[in-house]
């Protein structure tokens, strides 16, 4: 059932992304080539990480316009070719095919989640096709290639942020794990924080694991209860986190739940509401930071797209800069050269901080913690790579 | 032991949901003996016109409370009664003389138009669904944990389960829609008017599921265009697993299949639940092909 239901899916779900995301962008012309640089984005525009998406293509354009406004790349300007992966395995693979060879994009930006960004990063190095993940933070991603890059940091990073978080500033000795099997982010995550806060001599109680898109979490979170462990990590994204608190506070589970970026995203707080009073996660960005980039960055979000940004936005945001400034140094966009010139980028100042590429092609910055209080994402501490 | 009881709580709550589906998969196949693949979407239409309905509602009956849950479970139940009338009329009657496979066909196409129309309206991103019912305390009980939401499904599906038992027994349209599963010629020619029959089937079918809809957000309030698939392929399973077209048997079909994989989550990995889920339903099958109780001397609506 599942197997032909699943064919019968990719079949609609072509049309159905060229009807919502429009594929109308993607037709220069024969002519237009010359005189504009093609830039390809493929993303989770519809489907179950669709806010993730949606915010990064949000972030992505408004760097396209500001870069263009200031007169483009080389005298060129950006175009955007945008492809939508509607949150599923497989989707990916497909759409930056036919970016590469039907497009004819000269660099890749893509994907948050770490499943997509890695069913992608083969198809771009095989092509020597540039390729900047804005959020992806497994590392396998860019252990894929010498043209796979990321602007965010990974997860050893994070998950050790998480455990320490959890034992120094939480006091925890005890932790359960509650992880999605289908997302290698949240595998991955799990992975750290546990080998962290073991070496910081807690003890994990109890492993469950879920798979993305579930709704009842009953079954696993009772078998956390009966282990009582002081802080749950759950490191999965915001749309099981919010379900997942509200059904650990029905069955009586009142220690704080833990997360990573995956949480971050404008949904979270409506659906968990109260549940989620007092629980915290680490991501990329905070809106607190009062420096100057930060805030001009936020002042044009808000005026552009009438909302406030999540940290997911400002990460597309950075990529396409960082892009820009690759393609700028390199004075040509040619595949090789613009590799070498985003492996060398020291120093950029971009909106979620300063970014150094370091040899493995990942972003060498620090990470935020926020916690939940009063229905509120308030800031805690940043933690120094 | 508690572990053990709590797991059946949590399982029979799920399992009472996919309960309400499995009746209307198991109503349409009595009557018309193909699988509505599209009932998992009018599942999904049920809980956003309660999405929708809840402000509208609140302008007048203050939310949360019971008389306004009731409104609109009420309305979502006759919106989606509707819908299922206007997808049988225009989709599966045309093809009623034609080959099962083709109608089968359509309902996947149905679903997948529901499906997608559904992330162009209502959006693909998840949403949340309003606080409809006040929820009282978590009782405790000998350190069990029981919230009132999942007290309120099990006796709603058990309600509604003995409303439906009521129409197909004691009813004449019940007792139409019995003759029509058992010989739709013949029964036409006793002067039913089929067609009557066979809408009223896909409202009655249409309105469980708007109720199931509603009360699967009531207890997970994060609703999206695709969440129809996977509770309507598991109440299609339990269908199955009942015997396909035994009202009884989708009933004692979903409670198997959420206790079942509860406890396979809680006990041994949630890795395996949906595997374990199926490959149950395959020995079922494999010594009673017609399912548990899919005897032919029970009635079939």
């Amino acid at each position: 059932m599942n197997i032909w239901r699943g064919q019968f899916f990719s079949l609609a779900v072509v049309a159905a992304g060229c009807l919502l995301t429009g594929c109308n962008q993607s037709s220069p012309g024969p002519n237009a080539g010359g005189d504009v640089i093609k830039v390809g984005e493929y993303g989770s525009l519809t489907g179950s990480e669709a806010t993730f998406g949606q915010s990064t293509h949000k972030g992505i354009q408004q760097a396209v316009d500001e870069i263009n406004a200031a007169g483009g790349v080389l005298g060129k300007k950006i175009e955007l070719h945008t492809e939508d992966d509607q949150s599923q395995a497989g989707q990916a693979a497909t759409v930056v095919r036919k970016l590469i060879s039907s497009d004819g994009v000269v660099a890749m930006l893509g994907e948050v989640a770490s499943s997509r960004s890695l069913e992608a990063a083969p198809i771009c190095q095989q092509s020597g096709i540039p390729m900047i993940s804005p959020s992806s933070t497994n590392p396998k991603v860019t252990e894929v290639g010498d043209y796979i890059f990321r602007v965010c940091f990974i997860d050893p990073f994070q998950g050790t942020v998480m455990a320490n978080f959890a034992t120094k500033t939480l006091k925890a000795h005890t932790a359960a794990v509650l992880t999605d099997v289908k997302s290698d982010y949240s595998l991955g995550l799990a992975k750290f924080f546990k080998e962290q806060f073991l070496a910081s001599g807690g003890k994990i109680v109890d492993e469950e694991k879920y798979s993305g898109g579930d709704k009842d979490f009953n079954a696993q979170l009772t078998a956390i209860k009966a282990a009582s462990p002081e802080v749950v990590f759950v490191p999965g994204y915001y749309t099981e986190a919010g379900l997942i608190a509200l059904q650990a506070r029905q069955l009586g589970i009142n220690v704080p739940l833990l997360g990573g970026d995956g949480w971050e995203s404008p949904t979270l707080i409506p659906v968990g509401g109260k549940a989620l009073e007092g629980d915290s996660f680490s991501t990329h960005f905070s809106a607190d930071n009062t420096s100057p980039e930060v805030q001009t960055y936020l002042t044009t979000y808000k005026k552009r797209y009438n909302e406030t940004s999540d940290a997911m936005a400002p990460l597309g945001y950075d990529a396409m800069m960082i892009l820009a400034d690759a393609i700028k140094r390199a004075g040509t966009t040619d595949g090789a050269k613009v590799r070498d010139a985003l492996a060398a980028t020291k120093d950029f100042k971009g909106v979620t901080g300063n970014i150094t590429i370091d040899p493995n092609r990942n972003a060498s910055k620090s990470a935020v913690i926020l916690t939940i209080t009063n229905g509120a994402i308030k800031y805690i501490q940043t933690v120094a790579p | 032991m508690t572990e053990l009881l709590q797991q059946l709580i949590n399982g029979l709550a799920l399992g009472s949901i996919l309960a309400l589906i499995a009746l209307g998969y198991t109503m349409v196949y009595g009557i018309l003996r193909f699988i509505n693949f599209a009932h998992g979407d009018v599942f999904m239409l049920g809980a956003f016109a309660g999405f929708y309905l809840a402000p509208k509602i609140a302008t007048f009956v203050p939310l949360p409370s019971v008389a306004g849950a009731l409104i609109i479970f009420g309305l979502s139940m006759v919106i989606c009664a509707a819908l299922g009338v206007l997808i049988e009329r225009l989709a599966y009657k045309p093809l009623r003389k034609r080959p099962k496979l083709t109608v089968l066909i359509t309902a996947i196409g149905v679903s997948l138009f529901l499906e997608y129309a559904g992330q162009f309206f209502f959006g693909a991103s998840n949403k949340k669904f309003p606080d409809i019912l006040p929820t009282w305390p978590v009782t405790k009980v000998l350190s069990l944990s029981v919230n009132s939401n999942q007290l309120i499904v099990l006796a709603v599906t058990l309600l509604l389960l003995l409303g439906l038992r009521f129409i197909v027994m004691k009813t004449r349209m019940g007792r139409a829609m019995r003759a029509v599963s058992f010989n739709p010629e013949a029964a036409a020619l006793m002067g039913v008017n089929t067609d009557v029959v066979i809408s009223f089937t896909f409202a009655l079918g249409s309105a469980l599921a708007a109720a199931a809809g509603i009360l699967y957000a009531i207890n997970y309030p994060s609703i999206d265009p695709l969440m129809g698939i996977m509770p309507g392929l598991k109440a299609f399973v339990a269908a199955v697993l009942g015997g396909i077209g035994n009202l009884p048997g989708a009933a004692l079909g979903g409670i198997i299949i959420g206790v079942t994989e509860t406890l396979v989550s809680g006990y041994i990995s949630s890795t395996y639940r949906d595997a374990i889920a199926f490959a149950i339903l395959i020995v079922i099958l494999l010594v009673k092909p017609s399912g548990l109780l899919g005897k032919k001397e029970v009635e079939k609506v």
